[in-house]
């Protein structure tokens, strides 16, 4: 049964077992963190610091040294420098988090313009934008074991003030949460998840596995705790798949298999155009279990002329808003 | 107005007998350069409700986020059972006197994948930091409070998707969790409608009575609180006259906080405050000033 799934030698072959472990170790750093990215409308952000990724390890790539380092050391940066620039106002910020971006995507265009003139190196374009897991050596183990550590750990800790600052910042000041610094943390764990996914499929693609597995599981559950066990469930599954097919990709298309990235992707995005649907399901559901509470409150009260107005247009002018949702 | 409850002032648990729980003492804030709080001094005892009555842009807001210490005054004093408020430090828990927050406008996503529980629970413990583990005693706390609130029957439900006056009560529920003493609400009352904004009095009523909670609570509207409040404070342009609602809601006290005549009228137990010569000040809309007052009396 699994000799005709896998071809023999599939799961001794180092390449594959390589990328599937790097593979599946970010795509759960990714998922986690994208999570609260999701949740505190930090899409943007993390989608310009994929492009400092892409100028940390193209720079890192010219200059001769491991590229997968580069894209940590580049997202991070360019965390930093939203943050140094940015400041608590939304629109400001993505003002900055713009900049950032452009001055990224230029620099990366340079560095990859000498690689490829300069250096000759003909891949070097491929494996900074899109990826190139199956190229990744043991050498990456302890990078990628680290900072996925690192990020984790960060988003264990600050979990409850996360999740709280992001409900409202208002109510996490009054409770004496220190909201900037919070902010700062979910940065790090995002530029760090960044890094890591950049690894697997590429800077430029990196959101895709941030942003697509916890939009997706977003949809299936109401509670946070299994939206983020569905998260890492989704990314770990859609990565590891992807791999999979990507590497038979090479006896269908006749001898060089097809990018990686591309299957992650396109798994991502059937998962979450899949999720819509289930998660209109859980909807209406959730709409048929409620129970009419205030209409029966409203009933016991003493019929005072302006109660008995309220009565007739409240409730039931509630309800219709939550429908429409 | 003490409607014949024990003597405010008593304290509860580790305050000092006869010291109010919280004291304001010559606070002035300024806002970008304007003067949003001139002078402002009054008390609040444990287990009080007071309610801090003032139009649109009178400084409502910023004074309790000056007590919160999410604001820093210019000058003057805020204690807290005898303690100084700083400016705000950043981490954790860090009053000795726990104070709950209802914010004015707290915009929930419909889509937050948190239930109302869940947003109670983070009441208890939101500022910690590491991950949870599992309490029943903190699950306990968390239904008993719902319960308080009458938020029970919905519980369950993804908090962004419930009505106004149900995410209201969580809300509360959720500044509850933390144990204040002292429960500030900025604009409790402004979004419900008359029957849902009853409930919400008689239940921060209740609070006081049974928890020994004092509670603060701004409002437009004085009329709602009539039954209920202990004493008032009257903020206009920034300055503050407090004292009963017999000492406070007169001619000649509004005249002298407004800079101009003003008359109290009293009209079938509802207060309407009007400017000469015919500017309603406190906001009311003219169908809300003409309905007749609330039936249910308050204690």
């Amino acid at each position: 049964m699994l000799t005709w799934l896998f071809e023999p030698g599939f799961f001794s072959n180092s390449e594959v077992q390589m990328a599937l472990g790097i593979g599946s170790a970010v795509a759960l750093v990714s998922a986690v963190v994208g999570v609260l990215t999701v949740l505190r409308g930090q899409s943007f952000a993390g989608h310009a610091l994929t492009e400092s990724a892409a100028t940390g390890g193209s720079g890192l790539l010219l200059a001769g040294v491991n590229p997968f380092l580069g894209f940590v050391a580049g997202a991070v940066a360019g965390a930093g420098a939203v943050e140094l620039i940015g400041v608590h106002d939304p629109r400001r910020r993505d003002l900055a988090t713009g900049i950032v971006l452009g001055l990224s995507i230029g620099l990366a265009s340079l560095f990859l313009y000498l690689e490829t003139t300069v250096s000759a190196t003909t891949g070097a374009t491929q494996q900074i934008l899109f990826g190139s897991i199956f190229a990744v050596t043991s050498s990456t183990i302890p990078v990628v074991a680290g900072f996925g550590a690192g990020a984790l750990t960060i988003v264990a800790a600050l979990y409850r003030p996360l999740v709280l600052s992001s409900v409202s910042g208002d109510l996490a000041a009054a409770k004496g949460v220190r909201i900037r610094l919070v902010g700062l943390g979910q940065m790090l764990a995002l530029a760090l998840a960044v890094g890591l996914s950049s690894i697997a499929i590429g800077a430029i693609l990196s959101t895709a596995l941030l942003i697509g597995p916890a939009a997706a599981a977003l949809r299936f559950t109401r509670r946070l705790s299994l939206v983020m066990i569905w998260s890492a469930a989704i990314g770990v599954g859609t990565t590891s798949l992807g791999i999979l097919l990507a590497y038979y990709s090479a006896d269908w298309s006749g001898g060089n298999g097809l990018p990686v990235s591309f299957f992650i992707v396109a798994l991502v995005f059937v998962v979450y155009t899949g999720s819509g649907l289930a998660g209109r399901r859980e909807r209406s559901g959730s709409r048929t279990a409620r129970p009419p509470a205030t209409v029966q409150e409203a009933a016991a009260l003493p019929g005072t002329p302006a109660a008995a107005g309220t009565l007739a247009a409240g409730p039931r002018t509630s309800g219709r808003r939550r429908q429409g949702r | 107005m003490t409607s014949g409850r024990p003597a405010a002032s008593a304290g509860a648990g580790p305050l000092p007998s006869g010291s109010p729980l919280l004291e304001l003492d010559g606070v002035s804030t300024v806002l970008a350069g304007r003067v949003v709080l001139d002078e402002v001094s009054f008390s609040v005892g444990a287990g009080e409700l007071v309610g801090l009555i003032g139009t649109n842009g009178a400084g409502k807001t910023t004074l309790l986020r000056t007590i919160l210490g999410l604001q820093r005054p210019a000058s003057g004093r805020i204690r807290l059972a005898g303690v100084p408020v700083g400016a705000p430090r950043l981490v954790g828990p860090n009053r000795k006197v726990p104070v709950g927050y209802v914010p004015q406008k707290v915009l929930l996503d419909p889509d937050l994948p948190l239930r109302a529980r869940d947003l109670v629970e983070l009441g208890a413990d939101g500022e910690r930091l590491g991950p949870r583990l599992p309490s029943a005693a903190r699950h306990d706390l968390v239904d008993e409070l719902l319960d308080a609130v009458g938020a029970a029957a919905f519980a369950d439900f993804r908090v962004g998707r419930l009505s106004g006056g149900e995410q209201q009560r969580v809300l509360i529920a959720h500044a509850l969790a933390g144990r204040p003493q002292l429960l500030l609400l900025d604009e409790p009352l402004a979004n419900l409608d008359l029957r849902s904004g009853q409930e919400v009095v008689d239940l921060l009523h209740r609070l006081g009575v049974e928890r020994r909670i004092a509670v603060l609570l701004s409002s437009h509207d004085i009329n709602q609180l009539l039954p209920v409040m202990d004493r008032v404070v009257y903020l206009a342009g920034g300055r503050a006259v407090a004292g009963s609602t017999d000492e406070v809601i007169r001619s000649d006290v509004l005249t002298r906080l407004y800079g101009h005549h003003v008359d109290v009228l009293r009209v079938h137990g509802r207060v309407i405050v009007v400017a000469s010569p015919d500017a309603v000040l406190d906001h009311d809309e003219p169908g809300e000033v003409a309905a007749p007052a609330p039936s249910r009396a308050g204690s």
